[in-house]
């Protein structure tokens, strides 16, 4: 334990130290990490960053419904269903290859500009749209793997109940499926909440838009740290919080799960 | 795949036929089959009257009648001990969650499970959990039951309690096609063995004549081997 806590301290020391006497120091803790700037810029930056999680939040939502409504589509059985099977790969391989940020620029730009009677022109309309679409394709594969990991027996147990298709996958596999892949739900959440940022190239002012236009005035990246810590400061939250439920969930359902 | 091959078996109401044979003779595609939890490419199979190989048989109807009971218990991991007996009749049903719950518990009650109610399936031992099995498939009122198996997965000193179970619903008359290595258990509380080789009936009769005077050679092989491996 003790070996530990030296070596650790020894190990980031000297690198602090390195880091602090090379010669471009000076230039970059002025540059990147100057206290004025921060204090001034972050509490800016934080109040346009509630515009981002007012747009992942939103998408989150839409993420989780429409990617679950892909991943079943996808899973059903049987002849009848192969139109749906097949409109829901089509969507997950178009919507996989496309880069973020393209679908973005695409609708928040081309959408507005059909100048269409009743189509909305709020950049945050299409910011959630495009996040949306783009996610669920990912989300999507995650449920899939997650149903698909159910074993049969659990389908013929409640079939053999008399329950049929659709209250099988109601009652029995997703709730399984669904409990499976929170850990790489969350990691797509949180790439979504990353890209949340792209949306500033829509002219809409969030938080890197904000920290953007303050570094540009005041020829200074600490804005730009100040965003990275904000980013950071709620990520890791957001995995403590996912390990504790998980821990909980297992203890509950089994022997000797504190393990 | 053809799997079984000209089955000709008559179970009658409150009778209690047994499925012997070795691994793959085709029991468990046997009572899958009854259950419809197989594709059936060929024969009939008729429950009370009712040929439920037909086309346009409400499948689900027929489950609901038949139950069944697996190997590997197959319980719901996410769900409470209550909660897997209550669902089917609550979600199948309609029945509300208090008349499905008290039902529940009583089932539990007589499984002497009722304490378990609230926990979670893993946390039981594989005993526990297949009397949980059995209850959940009863909490259906089903016209006949279906055993594949259910004492194979189990430690030889569970395997009592699960037997003395179905022993007790023998004794109330319900109707039951049991797939079982347990001779003993068998030759006790059925009235009728059948013998299952390559997928078909080789031969069945009152459990006396065939476990002390097998008329088949295969059925005389089989049933040596499992006094070769002490299980009878």
């Amino acid at each position: 334990m003790w070996i530990a806590v030296g070596s650790t301290v020894l190990f980031f020391g000297l690198l602090a130290i390195v880091v602090v006497r090379s010669p471009g120091w000076p230039e970059i803790k002025q540059q990147f990490f100057n206290g004025q700037e921060f204090k001034e810029s972050f509490p800016l930056i934080l109040r346009k960053f509630v515009r981002n999680i007012f747009i992942f939040c939103v998408a989150e939502v839409f993420v989780l419904l429409f990617a679950l409504v892909l991943a079943v589509l996808r899973s059903l059985p049987g002849p009848v269903f192969t139109p749906l099977r097949i409109l829901s790969a089509a969507y997950t391989d178009l919507f996989r290859g496309l880069p973020t940020i393209l679908v973005i620029l695409l609708l928040g730009f081309g959408a507005p500009a059909l100048n269409l009677q009743g189509i909305p022109v709020s950049p945050y309309f299409w910011a959630i749209v495009a996040l949306t679409l783009v996610y669920s394709a990912y989300v999507a594969e995650v449920y899939r793997a997650g149903i698909q990991s159910i074993h049969p027996s659990q389908v013929a147990s409640a079939r053999s109940l008399g329950l049929t298709r659709w209250q099988s996958m109601r009652y029995v596999i997703l709730p399984q499926a669904v409990r499976r892949v929170i850990p790489p739900l969350l990691n797509d959440f949180i790439g979504l909440q990353k890209d949340s940022a792209l949306v500033f190239l829509l002219g809409l002012v969030e938080g890197l838009g904000e920290a953007n236009i303050i570094s540009q005035g005041d020829f200074n990246f600490t804005p730009l740290v100040a965003l990275s810590l904000v980013y950071v400061a709620i990520t890791i939250p957001q995995a403590r919080f996912v390990d504790r439920m998980i821990a909980r969930d297992q203890r509950r359902r089994q022997a000797g799960g504190d393990l | 795949m053809e799997v079984l091959k000209g089955i000709d078996l008559v179970v009658d109401s409150h009778e209690v036929v047994c499925l012997i044979g070795a691994s793959g003779s085709g029991k468990s595609t046997l009572l899958r089959c009854i259950d419809l939890l197989e594709p059936i490419d060929a024969g009939r199979i008729v429950i009370d009257g009712l040929d439920i190989t037909s086309r346009g048989v409400d499948q689900n109807a027929v489950r609901r009648r038949v139950g069944i009971v697996f190997q590997a218990f197959n319980l719901f991991p996410h769900m409470t001990v209550l909660r897997n007996v209550a669902l089917a009749p609550m979600r199948v049903l309609k029945r509300s969650q208090e008349n499905a719950d008290e039902r529940a518990r009583h089932l539990l009650e007589r499984f002497g499970l009722v304490d378990k109610a609230d926990e979670f399936p893993d946390r039981l031992s594989g005993g526990q959990q297949q009397r949980v099995a059995i209850a959940r498939a009863l909490a259906m009122d089903p016209d006949v039951m279906l055993l594949d198996e259910v004492t194979s997965a189990l430690d030889p000193v569970l395997v009592a309690e699960v037997l003395d179970a179905i022993r007790e619903l023998a004794d109330q008359g319900m109707t039951m096609v049991i797939a079982t290595h347990e001779m003993g258990f068998a030759s006790d509380v059925a009235r009728r063995v059948a013998f299952l080789h390559e997928g078909r009936i080789l031969e069945d009769g009152p459990p006396e004549r065939i476990f002390r005077e097998p008329a088949e050679p295969e059925t005389r092989a089989f049933l040596d081997r499992i006094i070769a491996a002490g299980r009878m």
